[in-house]
């Protein structure tokens, strides 16, 4: 599989990322380089094989459901790049 | 006075507690180096002023629990440097990044809470590679940390936790958390003559540490010595409930571990862990070490693990995957950097465009197409299973052996600039260390010698899932053996 120009495109808008249209050939390119090298995977019969999901078996742990933290709302907004009374200030997403 | 900056962490320990210095004596000896040491650039932020009120607070906490007849914290006074990778109150954590910004968490993260309930001074938060993404620390919007070892130019310290590496190899701090997703404690150890072990997968909480590949990262120290690593994880390790992965387990005695006998230890070489174009001089290393460990008492057996060769391409659609989706969080709107767009798609896409480096966004955009409808099944959950085949090798020879030895790297360290425009042989510098990161296991470099170019080169051992204790063994054993005490000539002071 490789990937084009406007897979690329389109990849980066997924990723929020924004890729100047000069940019979108040789990042195609690198792209490639790396997706091409990852297909070897292909040659490994995984027939049967379960996904590995961690090292050291274990349960998932489960603890009570109860509120164990918060009220510390001027904490939270402490890193804010932008915050109001109390709030978060965010660009206009509804018209 | 000796020079302080010399010892090793348990000496200081020592020191302290016989009342041969203080702590503050010991921190200001190491924040005269850290001054000095600029162009090493391994710090992204000093906390000198904290570290020497820690000083003083933990000389004061001494005398009061010696009238009481307690026991003094674990690393009590030690003056050590943190990765920037963990969040510390109050002191700046940015990962490196300039999405980041001038962040200020307003938490600890769990294992540097442990090591400061412990007695830990913290000199500063150590650079990285961005997001700890690289082999080199070439990737971090701080700039380069550069090698204290040198050969007529500059040398990387290798990545990511290249800061960690440079400021331990030059007595910058007795000890330094680090963290690994693909080698990044044990390939910078290897390139600066440090010790730098990756426990499994699970033993120390990623609470509180910036989240790269959640699958993958392990955080552990890198140290002086093979006993300072031990007395370090020890007091970065435990169960902690805030981390679903972590590990509700006791920690074991591991500082007692080093120097214990490895007599009929069986050691396997994996016939797999040699590469093309890998200098001769590590091949001879390598089997340096297997005499080495034979003449300890070891039994070496040899073993295949077949997958090895799929590791790496493995890891490289786990690791990018995983960071896809926990980098989706910065998006300008709770805290770091944001630069205002036309709209909110467009803030969201300046944020992230400005302020992820070249490394960090190709990486995204690697994950976010592996994970995208109709590539999931053919990338990410076909890795997943060559991870199991991986981690079924290692079973395997787990019946056969005890633990194994392999070179930690391809190569000795490299110049800066050299391999930054060539992800794919950039990525080949973790060919070793990665298999452990995708089967969760113990895994250490230990300095073992010099190459023809006078610069450092480690060996590794890995070891079962929860073995830590063999691994310290074998690992003392290899130390002793080889007798490593080159240091850098110190021309950045």
């Amino acid at each position: 599989m490789s990937v084009s120009a406007s897979d690329v495109k389109k990849i980066a808008r997924l990723s929020r990322l924004h890729v100047e249209d000069a940019q979108l050939e040789p990042l195609a390119g690198e792209l490639n380089g790396i997706l091409k090298w990852i297909e070897q995977l292909g040659e490994v019969d995984v027939e049967g094989v379960e996904p590995m999901t961690s090292a050291v078996d274990m349960d998932a742990p489960l603890r009570a459901d109860a509120i164990t933290d918060g009220c510390v709302r001027d904490q939270v907004l402490a890193n804010a790049p932008k915050s109001d009374d109390g709030f978060y200030v965010v660009p206009r997403s509804v018209e | 006075m000796t020079d302080l900056t010399k010892l090793t962490l348990a000496d200081a320990l020592d020191g302290m507690a016989k009342g041969d210095f203080s702590s503050v004596e010991l921190t200001d000896a190491h924040i005269k180096a850290c001054e000095g040491a600029g162009k090493l650039n391994a710090f992204i932020t000093d906390t000198h002023d904290l570290a020497r009120e820690q000083a003083k607070a933990s000389d004061a906490r001494r005398v009061s629990i010696k009238k009481s007849g307690g026991t003094v914290g674990k690393l009590e006074g030690a003056p050590l440097g943190v990765k920037d990778l963990f969040c510390t109150e109050g002191v700046k954590t940015c990962a490196a990044s300039k999405i980041l910004g001038d962040f200020q968490p307003p938490y600890e993260s769990s294992v540097t809470a442990n090591m400061k309930a412990d007695g830990m001074v913290m000199l500063g938060k150590l650079n990285l590679d961005e997001f700890a993404m690289g082999s080199s620390n070439e990737t971090s919007s701080y700039g380069p940390v550069i090698n204290p070892w040198r050969k007529n130019e500059d040398l990387v310290p290798g990545g990511s936790s290249g800061g960690s590496a440079s400021a331990v190899a030059a007595d910058l701090c007795l000890g330094a958390t680090a963290t690994d997703t693909g080698g990044s404690i044990r390939q910078p150890a290897s390139f600066t003559g440090t010790v730098g072990i990756k426990p499994t997968y699970g033993r120390c909480s990623r609470w509180g540490v910036v989240a790269f590949a959640s699958s993958l990262d392990q955080a552990g120290p890198i140290a002086k010595t093979v006993k300072d690593s031990a007395i370090l994880l020890q007091s970065m390790a435990g169960y902690d409930a805030k981390d679903s992965t972590s590990l509700d387990l006791e920690v074991p005695d591991w500082v007692s571990a080093c120097g214990a006998s490895i007599k009929g230890m069986k050691i396997g070489i994996p016939k797999e862990y040699t590469i093309e174009g890998m200098p001769k001089e590590i091949e001879d290393l390598w089997q340096q070490g297997i005499k080495w460990l034979e003449e300890a008492g070891a039994e070496i057996v040899h073993v295949s693990l077949p997958h090895t060769k799929y590791a790496l391409p493995a890891y490289y659609v786990v690791a990018p995957a995983e960071a896809s989706s926990n980098l989706a969080r910065y998006d300008g709107m709770r805290y770091g950097l944001r630069v205002e767009g036309e709209n909110l798609a467009g803030t969201y896409e300046r944020t992230r465009t400005e302020g992820f480096g070249a490394e960090v966004r190709r990486r995204i955009m690697i994950g976010t197409y592996v994970l995208s409808a109709g590539y999931y099944d053919a990338y990410y959950l076909r890795a997943q299973k060559v991870r199991t085949k991986i981690a079924d090798d290692f079973k395997a020879a787990w019946e056969q052996c005890d633990a194994l030895l392999t070179p930690t790297c391809p190569s000795a360290p490299f110049a800066v600039g050299r391999k930054v425009n060539d992800p794919i042989t950039m990525y080949l510098n973790d060919i070793f260390t990665v298999t452990a990161n995708l089967a969760g296991l113990p895994g250490i470099s230990v300095p073992v010698s010099l190459d023809k170019d006078g610069l450092p080169l480690g060996l590794q051992i890995i070891g079962r899932a929860l073995d830590e204790e063999t691994v310290f063994k074998a690992a003392s054993a290899l130390e002793d053996a080889a007798g490593f005490t080159a240091k850098p000539e110190k021309w950045w002071a």
